[in-house]
């Protein structure tokens, strides 16, 4: 997938002038994730503690991963499964379309995975004459629209109910234009009835992972639809992505992070359908694949553990960032430009296709925190942002402006005399200059801050002044 | 492919700075992974008495969209899926899973509900199976595949009936987990597991479009739970009372 994460600015301009976007962003913001996530933490009191029990196993199994693998990898075969290791999306797309040809295979279904969307498979397929067919209702929408999902749990989250509506009368042939699609009841069922054969006829099904237990070798998926599980259980060969993180040690350890995942995601006790699968179907099952591959991407995660970014390698895509992220809730989940949306976007994305593809993405936050404050692994969001902004400065791709200004600022900043000085000068000034209003419409230099909203006028005395008069006053007392 | 194995796991090492882990810290960790400890589990169901977590387990599922009938025996099941089938108005016909532990349930005393075992095909609109195991924290199932329980009995038909034993309630997807592990061949932890566990918390849905929950996306669009309330003859038989593994 092409990024544009270089445009966030235009970008977002974009998502705040669409009004279809905004309806949607409100929906879920006023009645949506948020609120179900606060009702689900209240209903089970070790909530916090399990958060700290989550990142604990995910920090264990990130220090010991490169055992954990070997050791899911050992089970995966014991359980008659195949292990592929790709080192890059090219090599990850390869190992996919040397599976589909050796099954003969014409038409894929796929259950979510952000590691398809990661490695661009669909575009893959198709230009390998192999007909990818998205069957998590969201995604589906999506790819008859030729967008890239927008949320990381709900694709389509971007889009109101008529937008599906238009979409499924201008790409369904077989749709009667007479059939009311005015509610997400009807939408539903259009999609359940034109996929139903699809998930039938389909050679291959290709699912992700949120979680892969060494123990067992098993892949776990969270889904509420049910797609994944037809997915992975109609065709003969079931392909899952995942990539290195999403180890786990035991079933134990994956039953931990499960109580968490619903809980932010979708504020669900458990999502409707948590599948562990082991290995293909055995001698004399009724169902089930014949065979298990897993495509295991590395894809720059190797090298950012032990680093200044390992943090984010505990992530477990639930989307509470997002969810209660204002930037988001404002600009949408496009504005980001790739793949992964939001705070944790901002955090992965520099990693994944490099800090001059991504500057940008960093500098999209307020640094509120309340990103930190939800995630279910105390992933330090706000911590990590600072980090790719420091890069960014090094690197030299902030805009020259803003360089020389902070560069002046810091220069002025290490020299505390002349500091307060200028301070002093400034806020008196500035203080005089609000007048009685207290605050300025426009101000040379501050016309990005002026142009939308006022600007309050300094009190007329700093923080340092104010300070040293009570220091004063306490020992004059 | 081998050479991006030895490089992503030589990556790993160099990012971790160190090299392979010696041997007792392997060992140690081979121990972690054997022991099944577990984590911190929830009060919420581990702190009831068994009658309680069938309670906790009834008004969990419920809470997720599922419907419940309780009943004192298997003699009343069929009537029990009779009566759910007429009140929802679907048709008194069933595909039922092949699996032993369902051989007790008189099906003649109800000779207008046809009964097919095996697995499903794409035009069954209803199918009833056994579980595993139910976990009462959340309200969730645990179904396994095998030759006797096939797995697209739990997805294909639009509605999904299953039938849980009170022994089969248990308090945390753990305590599910640690039922499997006995029920399975310990030498051989892979192969021993059937290719899918299933963990089932009320029918399908999706809130894709307008974060509005509709039921019934691709999965069923009803989850209709009989429990079985036989505790007096059946405490203690609990592994009687589970799938016959495939």
């Amino acid at each position: 997938m092409l990024a544009t994460s270089r445009n966030f600015e235009a970008n977002a301009r974009a998502g705040l002038a669409d009004r279809n976007l905004q309806r949607a962003l409100a929906m879920m913001t006023e009645s949506g994730f948020p609120a179900r996530r606060r009702e689900a933490v209240a209903a089970l009191p070790e909530f916090e503690a399990l958060r700290e029990v989550g990142s604990a196993i995910k920090e264990h199994t990130l220090a010991n991963l490169d055992f954990y693998l070997e050791l899911y990898e050992a089970n995966v075969i014991a359980a008659g499964g195949e292990v592929h290791w790709a080192r890059t999306p090219e090599e990850a797309r390869d190992a996919v379309l040397r599976i589909c040809r050796a099954a003969h295979s014409r038409t894929v279904t796929k259950g979510k995975s952000m590691i398809a969307e990661e490695i661009g498979l669909n575009d893959f397929l198709e230009a390998n004459r192999i007909t990818p067919v998205e069957t998590d209702l969201g995604e589906y929408i999506i790819q008859l629209r030729h967008e890239p999902p927008s949320h990381l749990i709900a694709p389509a989250m971007h889009l109101v109910k008529e937008q599906v509506a238009d979409t499924f009368r201008a790409e369904h042939r077989t749709l009667d234009p007479g059939r009311p699609l005015a509610e997400p009841r009807q939408l539903c069922d259009e999609a359940r009835a034109l996929l139903r054969p699809r998930f039938l006829a389909a050679d291959v099904g290709i699912t992700g992972a949120n979680f892969l237990v060494a123990e067992t070798g098993s892949s776990i998926i969270v889904t509420n639809e049910g797609n994944g599980d037809l997915t992975q259980t109609l065709p003969r060969v079931h392909i899952v992505l995942a990539s290195l993180e999403k180890l786990v040690p035991s079933f134990e350890d994956a039953a931990s992070l499960l109580r968490v995942l619903a809980r932010s995601a979708t504020g669900q006790e458990f999502s409707s359908y948590t599948t562990v699968s082991t290995g293909p179907r055995r001698p004399g099952d009724l169902d089930g694949p014949e065979a298990y591959h897993v495509v295991l991407l590395d894809n720059g995660r190797s090298a950012m553990l032990g680093g200044e970014f390992h943090d984010m390698l505990r992530c477990i895509r639930c989307g509470a960032c997002m969810n209660h992220c204002p930037v988001y809730a404002a600009v949408g989940g496009h504005a980001y430009g790739w793949v992964y949306p939001g705070p944790m976007g901002a955090v992965l994305t520099p990693s994944l296709i490099g800090i001059d593809e991504a500057a940008a993405l960093p500098n999209a936050s307020t640094l509120c925190g309340r990103c930190e404050s939800v995630c279910p692994v105390k992933i330090p969001l706000p911590k990590m942002l600072r980090h790719w902004r420091e890069r960014e400065f090094a690197r030299k791709l902030t805009p020259r402006v803003w360089r020389s200004g902070l560069s002046l600022w810091a220069w002025v900043a290490r020299r505390p005399a002349l500091y307060h000085a200028l301070t002093e000068i400034a806020s008196r000034g500035l203080g005089w200059a609000g007048g009685r209003r207290g605050r300025f419409r426009s101000l040379p230099f501050a016309g990005g801050w002026t142009a939308v909203r006022d600007l309050p006028a300094p009190e007329g005395r700093s923080f340092h002044r104010l300070w040293a008069e009570r220091l004063k006053r306490a020992r004059t007392r | 492919m081998s050479g991006a194995r030895v490089e992503i796991l030589a990556g790993i090492r160099r990012s971790l700075r160190r090299g392979p882990l010696d041997g007792p810290t392997e060992a140690e960790l081979r121990a972690r992974v054997a022991a099944h400890r577990r984590n911190l589990v929830p009060a919420r169901a581990a702190a009831l008495d068994h009658a309680g977590q069938i309670d906790l387990f009834v008004a969990m599922t419920e809470a997720a969209q599922a419907t419940v009938t309780r009943v004192p025996s298997a003699a009343a099941i069929p009537e029990a899926v009779a009566r759910f089938l007429a009140a929802e108005n679907l048709p008194a016909e069933l595909v039922v899973a092949p699996d032993p532990g369902l051989d007790d349930i008189p099906w003649e005393t109800r000779p207008l509900l046809r009964i097919r075992r095996g697995r499903p095909e794409p035009e069954d609109a209803v199918s009833l199976t056994p579980c595993f195991a139910a976990v009462a924290e959340t309200g969730t199932l645990m179904l396994v595949s095998g030759a006797k329980t096939p797995t697209t009995l739990n997805f294909l038909p639009d509605t999904h009936i299953a039938v849980v034993r009170a022994g089969q309630i248990v308090a945390s997807y753990e305590d599910g987990w640690d039922r499997l592990r006995a029920a399975t061949v310990p030498a051989a932890p892979a192969p021993g597991l059937p290719r899918t566990v299933n963990f089932i918390t009320g029918p399908s849905r999706t809130g894709d479009i307008e974060q509005r929950i509709v039921l019934g996306a691709h999965g069923p669009r009803r989850l209709h739970i009989v429990v079985v309330d036989d505790r007096q003859e059946s405490d203690g038989q609990e592994a009687k009372d589970g799938q016959t593994q495939g």
